[in-house]
């Protein structure tokens, strides 16, 4: 399991030089660099956990481009965490077809599980809950993404299982 | 009409393995298409009258044919392919990605080849990590053979792949949005014309396929254009993989001709409604398209049967819903979503969609006026072609037909000062990420925020 993300921007100049050259080979794929900045992104974010202000200049920097550019990228797309988030990652699916199916009960059952409410991450630093707009999984809900891996379907009975399992119990 | 398998023929190997895929006939279709004029491919998928497969339904070969020639371009012509499913309801790009990844690079190959491109994006949806896995595996393995890359299979045609994900934004599905978000931009539709076809990406003639639009154009190959027409109906020739979820007994994927029964798919190969629960509703083609009633089940699953019921046949995702569903707690979520997922560009789409929620609010606890359900249709209409792109109208269009035909449910809540279902409605109660954000920001700025839906 990926239970040691960090979640604080490394120091080491020799990791912020190796983003940097990382950046530069997939901007290398595009025929414009600019195309680059999501996927430098998506780099930054599994280095650092989240997107800090660091992370942000650091994209800016590789590509060109201005850090309030890359913000305002960030800002947009729901994937980008713009603000720490625990290093586990539960999203339920409340669209349509999973909550046809019983989605709010699931999602519940983990709030209650975890003592945090939706959109809230525990105390410990573990676990980030969220809700989801349709995952696509409709045909297997309720669809939950623990860490980006989906479970489908989950019932509120599956969910302590999930969680043991994630916390490697 | 029944079942056919065309892209799942062959479910019991695992086609993922270049291997398997080959055994069953994968790439010949390529090594076919290597021999023709790029314009001859064109004349085969407009033979087989295929129509895309990712919600519009326009005609596969007919976009092909817009790419303007190498002689008439200046810049180099890309392949786009749009992997980016997220209208609620559709699963089926992701199973095609799992189960035939090489169906996928196949079919974009010969798109590729036919309007002389040899760059392709694979625009694929963020939070599909496991297919973006599968997919890149399956490039690695077909580039490893020869299949991708310089001088494919000793023929004058290059082409390379990049796979570009997305980072959650439904808006990214849109064409234009997906460029925009391809070059590195915020995923916000641009206006048309021009089309992508003359100034697409970095301003180039680019084509853009959806998913199963293009794991079909081998089996076109294969078997000739024209008599892949003759699979389907009039005007919806061909198979389709169906999304099928819900109250349903067997939710999941299907590959059926078109011109299938909805009642086939629904009840016997779904299975039927759960419980002994009575069927309700059925959405055809994804959140975004109007409702069909209980008796409008044996509509014709074809572009145009589903045009005359009203609705549309959208991205193949059949929503299934059973008689516990409160049709104003459907519109409710319905309208959430889109209202959370409007990139803010056009003023209809960004305010009306908050509009909605805010009546549709209103009616399910009981505090609308009479005048506030002819104003949530008046909102509809003047969302409705108002915006640049459809994302406003996918609101609209299916509450709008939620009033329509359960006029008398609508009608209830405010009669009767509430939700005649009281908190039994499947929906009752659901969070939704729109909700989330807005009661993180009201705990974050600590004032009320009154504006807020």
């Amino acid at each position: 399991m990926s239970g040691s993300r960090p979640t604080t921007p490394p120091t080491d100049p020799q990791d912020r030089a190796d983003l940097y050259d990382e950046i530069q080979e997939i901007a290398a794929q595009y025929p414009v660099r600019r195309s680059a900045v999501m996927p430098a992104l998506h780099l930054a974010q599994s280095r650092y956990g989240w997107l800090p202000p660091e992370a942000m200049r650091e994209v800016a920097e590789a590509l060109d481009v201005t850090p309030a550019y890359v913000q305002a990228i960030a800002t947009f797309y729901d994937m980008y965490h713009v603000e720490p988030v625990g290093r586990h990652l539960i999203e339920v699916c409340t669209n349509v077809s999973c909550a046809l199916v019983g989605a709010q009960q699931v999602l519940e059952a983990f709030e209650n599980e975890l003592g945090v409410s939706a959109g809230e991450t525990t105390e410990d630093g573990a676990f980030t809950l969220r809700t989801l707009e349709c995952a696509g999984g409709c045909g297997w809900g309720t669809v939950v993404a623990v860490d980006h891996r989906y479970r489908e379907p989950v019932r509120p009975d599956d969910v302590a299982g999930i969680l043991a399992e994630v916390r490697g119990e | 009409m029944s079942r056919r398998d065309l892209l799942f023929e062959h479910s019991d190997r695992d086609l993922t393995k270049l291997a398997e895929y080959e055994a069953v006939g994968g790439y010949e279709a390529l090594r076919k298409v290597l021999a023709m004029a790029p314009g001859d491919v064109v004349d085969e998928a407009l033979a087989s009258e295929l129509r895309g497969r990712g919600g519009a339904g326009f005609p596969a070969g007919r976009k092909a044919s817009f790419i303007p020639k190498p002689e008439q371009r200046t810049k180099p012509a890309y392949l786009t392919v749009n992997a980016d499913e997220s209208e609620p309801g559709t699963f089926k790009d992701r199973e095609i990605m799992l189960r035939i990844p090489h169906a996928v690079i196949e079919g974009s190959l010969i798109a590729a080849f036919e309007i002389e491109a040899s760059q392709v994006f694979i625009y694929l949806r963020g939070e599909y990590l496991t297919e973006f896995e599968v997919m890149k595996a399956a490039l690695d393995e077909a580039r490893e053979a020869g299949y991708v890359g310089r001088e494919i299979l000793g023929s004058a045609f290059d082409c390379t792949f990049v796979i570009h994900r997305g980072a959650g934004a439904y808006i990214c599905g849109e064409e234009t949005a997906l460029l925009e978000s391809l070059e590195g931009k915020r995923g916000q539709p641009r206006s048309k014309p021009p089309f992508p076809a003359i100034s697409g990406v970095y301003a180039s003639p680019t084509l853009i396929n959806n998913v199963e639009t293009l794991a079909t154009y081998p089996w076109i190959i294969r078997m000739g254009g024209a008599e892949y027409a003759q699979l389907g109906v009039e005007n919806s020739t061909g198979t389709r993989v169906f999304s099928l979820s819900g109250n349903v007994v067997n939710g999941g994927n299907y590959e059926l001709e078109l011109g299938t029964p909805l009642s086939e798919l629904v009840f016997d190969i779904g299975g039927g409604i759960p419980d002994g629960r009575s069927l309700k509703a059925i959405i055809p083609g994804g959140s975004s398209v109007p409702v069909l009633t209980a008796d409008e089940v044996e509509t014709p699953l074809s572009f145009d049967a589903m045009a005359e019921a009203g609705t549309m046949l959208g991205s193949g995702a059949v929503i299934v819903i059973d008689d516990r569903c409160c049709m104003v707690q459907l519109g409710l979520r319905v309208a959430q979503f889109y209202m959370h997922e409007s990139c803010g560009k056009c003023t209809p789409c960004r305010e009306g969609t908050r509009w909605m929620v805010q009546i549709l609010k209103k009616l399910e606890a009981g505090e609308a006026q009479q005048g506030e359900l002819d104003l949530l249709l008046d909102v509809c209409d003047r969302i409705l072609g108002k915006c640049l792109c459809p994302l406003g109208d996918a609101a609209a269009m299916p509450v709008a037909s939620y009033v329509a035909k359960f006029r008398d449910e609508y009608q209830r809540h405010i009669d009767e000062g509430g939700c005649p279902f009281g908190g039994d409605s499947t929906l009752a109660g659901v969070l939704a990420p729109v909700d989330q954000h807005h009661a993180k920001m009201r705990a974050q700025i600590e004032v009320p925020v009154h504006e807020l839906a």
